[in-house]
């Protein structure tokens, strides 16, 4: 293996771990699951393209102009679907990937189908890395504010929730507005290292494979989503030496995790010093007598229980 | 003493079946008031109407002089007034610590730049809501417990949790759907002292939904008696044992009665 090809890997895994973040505050604290995040990265991506060629953005503020549109084009998504109970939802982002993909495809300024081509390959390693680091720092700090425990709130039990003065819709379009601005920064950072964009790339297989990330890392972990996303994106390429049988491979694998831990890897649990602190500790000695530091850096203040 | 809640009248159909039916009382501030009646009596529905989680079909609720039906959930909170529910509804997953620090989240106004940039509002905010839920833990009897999953506490101590997650709102009227449902005699006493305690520490008026006589007789002032989404009955414990129409409703004097009783 040359580090070219481990580079590209590396690569690989920051733009899928920007996304999942995203998804991870959506699904993983929110309750919410979406089978259309890959539209948001689609909306990202053209918007990052079309913001660095055509109106000539450096390319940081391309890859936020990016996010910023998907965001905004959440809002009316969210405004209209997050009314709806539970599984509604769900289908209504599906519509909306699908009905994205189906929108580029035939609109001939970005490409259609063919695609846009001759994009400069300006992502590279360090600032992939860049980005991943700053999107985790930003939703570790978001889940353990006032904010992020108002939508765990709504995910364990939004009507109770909403009895003790959470405003459910307000902090669900947060939410959904939060995660499409990642996609749409990870679809960014797609385009521009791929040099290409085409909407076959963000079909809905694309938008369950992010889906299937957060929950193989666990419902409301950030080191879970981390853990699962570089994982799961490196898995594949590690399995190259099955040849033919590495998607079966990594299918049963991901199936295995689900049967073996239903709550994914982490399972609501964080990796935190607290938790080293833990594993170091000679066996029997950790009593039952929670660690006062666990609840800081646990997920909503969740400290890590073997 | 004024009223604190004002029910004028209040109507809610469901298609074809009234629920509750021009149903009118009040509760006066600072008490604690009961509301009975056999099961399907509509009891559980005038709490949905008053928390703005069901809209009225018509009629008013009032609290503290302003209309606080078909308001959100979350904004009937903000005027101050919560609820706990009949099946238990925490926040399963998390500490008994989390669903407080999580309800009392009004107490802060730190918005999410500050989270992430954790700025002296953040942290200000932060401390003034920890400081709060400890004493709320404390008050609640239930620092011991802090740090358990919600979902693994017993049932006595997770109806307490859940009393305790609602006083957190700082509420002015709060509402308990049932709160001794499953509680065996010892646990019912030690919440009967609760109840007083709350209405006293918390300033807090109560309007408690219960089956268990003993509990409703030995410490509400006022009852409200439903039955078939009517009012029955409204007075003192004494008022209401004694009213022929309550004794009927429960003990059933007709056959039709019992049967659908």
């Amino acid at each position: 293996m040359n580090w070219f090809y481990i580079k590209g890997i590396l690569i690989l895994c920051g733009i899928n771990l920007t996304a999942v973040l995203g998804l991870s505050l959506l699904t993983g604290f929110t309750g919410l699951f979406s089978f259309g995040h890959a539209g948001f990265m689609a909306v990202g991506g053209y918007a990052a393209v079309w913001a660095g060629l055509r109106m000539g953005l450096p390319f940081p503020v391309a890859l936020l102009a990016g996010g910023l549109v998907a965001g905004i084009v959440s809002l009316p998504i969210g405004r209209l679907t997050l009314n709806l109970k539970g599984d509604y939802f769900c289908i209504a982002t599906l519509g909306f990937g699908e009905a994205i993909r189906l929108v580029l495809d035939n609109v001939q300024t970005f490409g259609g189908a063919r695609g846009w081509a001759g994009i400069p390959v300006t992502t590279t390693l360090f600032n992939v890395t860049l980005a991943a680091a700053l999107g985790t720092f930003v939703m570790v700090r978001l889940v353990h504010s006032r904010h992020g425990r108002n939508m765990i709130a709504i995910r364990e039990e939004e009507l109770a929730a909403r009895t003790v003065g959470i405003n459910a819709l307000k902090y669900k379009m947060m939410s959904l507005f939060i995660s499409a601005v990642y996609a749409g920064v990870a679809g960014g950072l797609q385009a521009y290292y791929l040099g290409f964009l085409q909407p076959k790339m963000f079909s809905m297989t694309r938008s369950t494979e992010l889906t299937i990330m957060v929950i193989f890392g666990g419902i409301g972990s950030i080191s879970g989503t981390v853990l699962g996303s570089i994982l799961l994106t490196a898995l594949p390429e590690l399995l190259r030496a099955f040849a033919l049988w590495r998607l079966v491979v990594y299918g049963a694998s991901v199936i295995f995790i689900m049967i073996s831990r239903p709550e994914g890897l982490m399972g609501g649990k964080e990796i935190s010093i607290a938790w080293f602190r833990r594993l170091l500790r000679p066996v029997g000695v950790g009593g039952a007598g929670g660690s006062g530091g666990a609840g800081g850096a646990g997920a909503g203040g969740r400290g890590v229980r073997q | 003493m004024s009223d604190i809640l004002e029910v004028r009248h209040l109507t809610k159909r469901f298609g074809g079946l009234t629920a509750v039916d021009d149903v009118s009382f009040s509760v006066a501030e600072g008490s604690i008031a009961g509301l009975i009646g056999p099961n399907g009596a509509g009891k559980t529905t005038v709490f949905n109407l008053m928390t703005g989680i069901y809209k009225v079909t018509s009629g008013e609720i009032m609290f503290e002089g302003k209309p606080v039906h078909d308001l959100d959930p979350h904004i009937v909170a903000e005027m101050g007034v919560t609820r706990t529910f009949q099946n238990i509804r925490l926040f399963r997953r998390l500490s008994v610590r989390d669903n407080i620090l999580t309800a009392c989240h009004g107490r802060a106004d730190y918005n999410v730049a500050d989270s992430i940039l954790h700025t002296p509002r953040y942290r200000q905010g932060e401390r003034r809501l920890a400081t709060e839920s400890e004493r709320l833990m404390d008050l609640m009897n239930l620092t011991e417990v802090a740090s358990s999953r919600a979902s693994e506490l017993p049932y006595g101590l997770q109806r307490r949790l859940e009393i305790a997650r609602a006083l957190a709102v700082r509420p002015r009227l709060i509402l308990l759907d049932e709160p001794a449902a499953g509680m065996n005699p010892d646990e019912t006493m030690q919440l009967m002292a609760l109840i007083g305690r709350i209405r006293d520490e918390f300033a807090c008026t109560v309007l408690v939904i219960e089956h268990r006589m003993d509990l409703i007789m030995g410490i509400c002032e006022n009852i409200v008696v439903l039955n078939f989404g009517r009012k029955l009955a409204e007075g003192s414990p004494e008022v209401v044992q004694n009213d022929p129409a309550v004794i009927e409703a429960y003990l059933g004097a007709h056959e039709e009665v019992s049967a659908h009783a």
